[in-house]
Parts: C-alpha cells; structure tokens; sequence
C-alpha cells in the first residue's frame, strides 16, 4: 500500500448482494485523501453502511473499483486491509465477543502479530483515550451502552490503523458521551489519520466534520465543505434529511440581513447580537 | 390533587438495585403522569432511564425492588404480570424483533392478545405505512437495516393500540426525516386516541416540540422537570459544554438573555416561537436604528 496515493479511491462502484435485484450502490465515485475527516449522511437505506464495508474490502464491487492507498481491495489480502482501515461497526454489540474489557482491546493488535509488550502498551492507550482504564479487568458485557460503544472504538483503536470508519458513533449515547467520541476522533485526525463517520446528527457534523458526502439512492447525491452541503435545504430534502435547527431559523431570518450559511449556536448568536449592536 | 381516573402512572419512592450493583438504579424516584399527557424524559447514561421503563411496562429486572408503581389501575411488582394496556418500544430493537419476516413480527402481539386474525390482516399494512415500510410485509426482518428495524419496533408498540406507550429512544437510528415522521405519528395517535406518551430521547428539538413537560434524570432520581420553555432555561442542566442538549434555539435565546439582549419572559424552546422571538428583536433594533437616523 502506497502513502502517496489516495486513502480511499473509488471508481463507478456498482455493488449487488447476491441475493439481491436491485444495486445497492449505484456507480459510486468518491476520493478521500490522507488526513482528511469526512461525514457520510443519507437516509435510513440510501446505502451508506454498505459503501463504508467497501472500504475495508469487507464487501467487494459487483463492478467498479475500490482502492485502499493504492491497492484493489479485490486483489489485497484481508489482513493488509484489516491493518490500514480499521472500521466500528453501527451496534457495538455486534462487535464485542470477549469477556473482559482488556482482552476485547487486546483482540485486534495481536492478531497484526504485535509482540506482547507492544500489544499490552497499545490496549494501554486505547482503553484511555476512551477513559476505560479503569474498567479494564471488567465483564465487556456489563457496560453500560455507552462505554461499550467507547469500548468498540478502543479494540479498532488499539490496531492503530491509518483510515479509520466508524458507523454511528453516537448512536444511543449521552451528549457528553457523543462529544467524548467525537474529540477522540478529532484528536486523531489531528494526528494525521483518515477519518470517515457515518452519522444521522447534522448538529454533530455541522460542529465538528469540515467534509461531507450525501448518500442517496446508492449515488452520490452531494460531496463538499460541510458548510456548502448543510445549509443547501432543498438539496438535502431530496435525501430525506435537512439542515440543522440553527440554520434553518438563519434562513427564515435571511430578510433581515442574517446569513444564511450559519452552521453553530456561536454563529447565530453573533449574528444576531451584531445586529443588535447599535441600538 | 387530581382525581384518580386522570393519572395514567403513579410512582412512589421507587427503588431499584441491580444485583451486585455498588449503587441504585433508581434511588427513591416518585412521579404522577396524567392521561394523555405526553412525558419527555432526559438525562445522562446511567441515569436509570431504561430502567424505569421496564418498571412501567411490569417486566421488572431481577434485582432489589421497593416503593410502589401503578400503571393504568395495575399495580407492578417483581413477579407480577406485564401491563397490557402499555406498551414498550426497547432502545435496541434487535432484543424486540422476532418474527421471520415484518408481516409475521407484527402479527406476533396482536395475536397474543387474541386480536380477530381479519383485523390484524387489515392492520399490518396500514402500521407498516406509518413507519415507511409500506410493502416490506414478505421481508425477512435480519435483512432490515437498523433504522428500519426500529421502525418496525415502533409498529410492533402502534399495532397493539396501547393506552399508555412507553418509548426507550425510539429514534436513535431514524435519519431527521424519519424521526419528524415518528413524532407526527405519536402527534396523530394523541390527537385521535388521547394515549399517554412517556419517551425516552436525547433529540432535545422534538422533545421540546412535543412534550407537555420534560423531566431529566440523574442518579436514579428526577432533578428537574417542567413545561419544555421552562426546563431549558435551568443554567446548571443546559448551556454550558458537560450539560445535555437542549435544542439549539433555546441556546441561542438563552446567550441572548445572558447578554441581556433578551428579556427573560421571551425566552422559548420551540422552533416557530423562537424564530418570531428573534424576528421582533431584529426589527426592533432595524427601527430604532432608523429612528436615530
């Protein structure tokens, strides 16, 4: 796998569950470059979930092509892939199988083939970047929903890959557990990893994701700056879903001079405080 | 105090321990919910939300159980019958889903509570429409994406046509469009049937869109509750970064009240309120401008 191509290129991908009639995914085009953090959105079914398993060669194209730094995910081996995208799935119980907390972490990083003591020393990290340290000689199953989904991210966190996909991270979680994954992700993408987050919070992207593609129908509906997607309404209407509570009360004020782009509380707030400035 | 027909839901001292938990689930909760009324319930992980919800459906958890919990005239204890004039929407709909295909998991509770087979055979596409999945009755329900399996959960609680619905986070896997669907479902249901509503959810903008009063959870026990206008202006449980999320309006109009910008009887946690709120302060401010020009 090369460092100077793409993270993730894909090209025309056509995907069909063999079972299926109809595509899935459509003729999928879309580039991802290293470092870069990146929302997938769309309704319930547009196929999001299924182009995010095409990244780390879980499910392979019908026709297309999905290329992980450079290597077809049809010709790479599984392990390759598993050791460059590391991907948290949507249910964390769907994911976790060990018994006790540490040994769930552990799973992932000994099967690159670590030795014990870097194994020991990436679980170490993992389990408190996501403030489970404490909880490591725990029963995984005796969490609470919360701490399993930090859980999740800790045993894909501890492979230390290069791209990281992850499928409703804040599903079912607190707003102080939904920021805590959130600041985790943002402090690794400072880092230089690839981020991609599949998500229905639109509060959350517009705060945090500078990138977002609209899924639909199996195509790409939208792909830019976060601002640009989330705050074209009619456009995200056609994807059954629509822009944050802030920016749809700044377009309904666009008449009296209050912008229509404000994507936070802050930008709101400032633009109607400098409104009222003078009086 | 109220006549006894108008409550819905009496709790009283409620206490709950896990077994070998080191603190209660629910630590001395007592709350009344009128019929008809539509209850909000917020609050952190842990809080022991879930945990009064199985209590109010009568599936009480193994466990320590004191206090006293009546649902509909029924009185719930550790042991005694599930209440069938409620109904419960689980957090994670695969725990609730087991027909082979939607058609037959939407039969399964109406069957059980030996439902007239023509009517239920008249009701699955009429509940399977009200959650988008008109014509997904011959679907195999493991081939469901997670939102629509929550949507079928939610049809699964609607076809038994409870008197009292209970919903852990019915929405936390609906895209926006979905979740404003749900929430003109209940609206409608409320409307034609006057059913009690008790929902779990984060989504602080349908909470404060729809419920008659919101109450947040903490430790096991209710810490604040109140009409939604009222609730999201509490400084300590809203509007600063370790607090919940009210909805985004509400902090807005709650930074202008801070810079005394805003006058504390305009504050609101409704959308459409909200925005004629800021519309009159803009225009105030673009006349008074003019005036001194």
């Amino acid at each position: 796998m090369s460092e100077s191509a793409a993270a993730l290129d894909i090209t025309d991908l056509v995907f069909r569950y063999a079972s299926g009639v109809a595509d899935v995914l459509r003729g999928v085009n879309l580039r991802i470059d290293h470092g870069e953090f990146v929302a997938l959105i769309g309704q319930n079914g547009a196929g999001k979930t299924t182009l995010a398993k095409h990244f780390n060669g879980l499910l392979k194209p019908s026709s297309g092509s999905v290329r992980v730094m450079g290597r077809d995910t049809r010709a790479a081996p599984v392990a390759d892939l598993a050791r460059a995208v590391g991907y948290v799935y949507q249910n964390p119980d769907h994911q976790i199988f060990a018994q006790r907390v540490r040994a769930e972490a552990a799973f992932g990083p000994r099967n690159l083939g670590l030795s014990p003591s870097e194994v020991e020393q990436r679980v170490e990290r993992a389990l408190a970047l996501v403030g489970l340290r404490e909880h490591a000689d725990d029963f995984a199953f005796s969490l609470g929903r919360g701490q399993r989904q930090k859980l999740a991210v800790a045993s894909v966190l501890a492979m230390e890959p290069r791209i990281l996909v992850v499928d409703e991270p804040t599903t079912g979680l607190d707003q102080a557990g939904a920021r805590g994954i959130l600041d985790l992700l943002s402090t690794w993408n400072v880092e230089g990893r690839t981020i991609v987050v599949i998500t229905h919070d639109m509060t959350l992207v517009a705060e945090r994701i500078p990138r977002t593609v609209v899924v639909n129908d199996g195509l790409i509906l939208a792909d830019g700056p976060t601002r640009h997607v989330l705050t074209d309404a009619s456009l995200l209407r056609k994807a059954y879903l629509r822009p944050p509570q802030v920016t749809r009360v700044a377009q309904r004020l666009g008449d009296l001079g209050v912008a229509p782009d404000v994507l936070t509380v802050a930008e709101l707030y400032r633009q109607i405080a400098a409104r009222m400035g003078p009086s | 105090m109220e006549p006894a027909d108008d409550v819905a839901i009496r709790v009283r001292d409620l206490r709950f321990r896990y077994p070998g938990a080191t603190r209660d689930a629910l630590a001395g909760l007592s709350l009344d919910v009128c019929r008809g009324e539509f209850l909000g319930i917020t609050g952190p992980s842990g809080a022991g939300k879930s945990t009064l919800c199985l209590c109010l459906k009568g599936l009480v958890p193994a466990g320590e159980f004191s206090g006293s919990v009546s649902v509909a005239g029924q009185t719930v204890a550790p042991g005694s019958a599930y209440v069938e004039s409620s109904a419960l929407v689980f957090q994670n709909p695969e725990t609730q889903i087991i027909g082979l295909t939607v058609a037959e998991d939407l039969a399964f509770g109406p069957e059980n509570l030996r439902r007239d087979p023509a009517w239920i055979r008249a009701a699955i596409p009429v509940y399977l429409d009200q959650v988008r999945l008109a014509g997904y009755q011959d679907v195999d329900t493991y081939r469901l994406s997670g939102g629509q399996k929550q949507r079928l959960a939610i049809a699964d609680a609607l076809i038994l046509e409870p008197e009292i619905l209970i919903l852990d986070e019915p929405t936390s896997e609906l895209d926006p469009i979905g979740k404003d669907q749900f929430f003109e479902v209940l609206e409608r249901l409320r409307r034609e049937r006057s059913i009690t509503v008790i929902m779990v959810e984060h989504a602080a903008e349908q909470l404060a869109a729809m419920a008659d009063r919101v109450i947040v959870m903490q430790h096991g026990l209710v810490v604040d509750q109140g009409p939604p206008d009222q609730l999201y202006r509490n400084p300590v449980l809203f509007h600063h970064p370790q607090a919940e999320r009210a909805p985004q309006i509400s902090e807005v109009l709650f930074e202008l009240l801070q810079a005394g910008l805003l006058p504390a009887s305009q504050f609101t946690a409704q959308e459409e309120a909200g925005i004629q709120r800021l519309r009159a302060l803009l225009e105030n401010s673009v006349q008074s401008v003019a005036q001194r020009v």
